[in-house]
């Protein structure tokens, strides 16, 4: 019984403290980040293929992800791109940025516990079942294509 | 070339994506890796049944940054994998296509988590 309250108790404080997202301003703060982040997108693949009328649009659209990515990445090195992660949720974690967030955030994090096994093994916790969970899928699709 | 009606249609579409992955954490408070799960193997299905093709003419990057972009591009090389090379071409395919987004997430990682330190999360 004793228990039972202190959970409760536990619990109770647990929720007073957990920071609240009011549902309604934090889908307009995804929205707008993460349509931004799109257009940025947009803008790199454009001004590349101004500058470089010979590229092909593929060759455009691999460079805008790297460049996107590779920025992404050093604004997590400076920690910026958490704080736009607190005020954007889902805005900053579903373009391709925040996929590159999550392999920087974690080495960042684990770089305490050797460059072997924190930062090179921590590196792949979030982007790790990404790229498994795609792999198998696509090579499913691929054997589906092969077959029909 | 810079067409403002485009770049419109990029902004609302990638917005909408990612609004409906903040409806996704709001109400089943899915972690970040499930959402970009979720949202890769949405990317890898819509190549699948040739509805991805259609979205990119019609909203480029706002399609493709997301990362049902990636989850396409996986798709869109095993496919094409499957009829050029066989079971091969299918199994070098989805990699060849993305390799690389990953090797540049992977190598400015390591990068930067050489020359940074954490910050204290507040």
């Amino acid at each position: 019984m004793e228990v039972f309250e202190r959970d409760k108790k536990y619990n109770e404080y647990l929720q007073s403290k957990i920071p609240k997202t009011k549902p309604w301003p934090s889908l307009f703060h995804a929205f707008w980040i993460g349509g931004l982040i799109c257009l940025v997108g947009e803008c790199i693949k454009d001004v590349l293929m101004y500058f470089f009328p010979e590229m092909s649009a593929t060759d455009a659209g691999i460079w805008e992800s790297v460049i996107l990515i590779a920025i992404a990445s050093i604004l997590t090195g400076f920690g910026l791109y958490d704080r736009l992660g607190a005020y954007a949720g889902a805005g900053s974690i579903i373009p391709i940025t925040g996929f590159s967030n999550s392999i920087t955030s974690p080495a960042l994090e684990f770089k305490r516990e050797g460059v072997i096994f924190g930062l090179c093994a921590k590196m792949f916790t979030i982007a790790g079942p990404v790229i498994v969970s795609g792999l198998v899928a696509c090579v499913l699709c691929g054997i589906i294509y092969l077959i029909f | 070339m810079f067409d403002i009606l485009m770049y419109l249609k990029v902004f609302l579409v990638g917005g909408f994506i990612c609004m409906i992955g903040q409806i996704l954490i709001i109400t089943t408070k899915m972690t970040s890796a499930r959402i970009l799960v979720t949202f890769l193997l949405l990317g890898v299905f819509l190549e699948a049944i040739k509805v991805f093709e259609p979205l990119k003419e019609f909203a480029g990057s706002g399609v493709t940054v997301p990362i049902m972009g990636f989850g396409y591009s996986l798709a869109k090389g095993a496919i094409e994998g499957a009829e050029t090379g066989g079971i091969l071409g299918v199994l070098q395919g989805g990699l060849t296509a993305t390799a690389a987004g990953i090797t540049v997430a992977v190598v400015i990682a390591f990068i930067v988590s050489l020359f940074c330190s954490s910050k204290t999360k507040k």
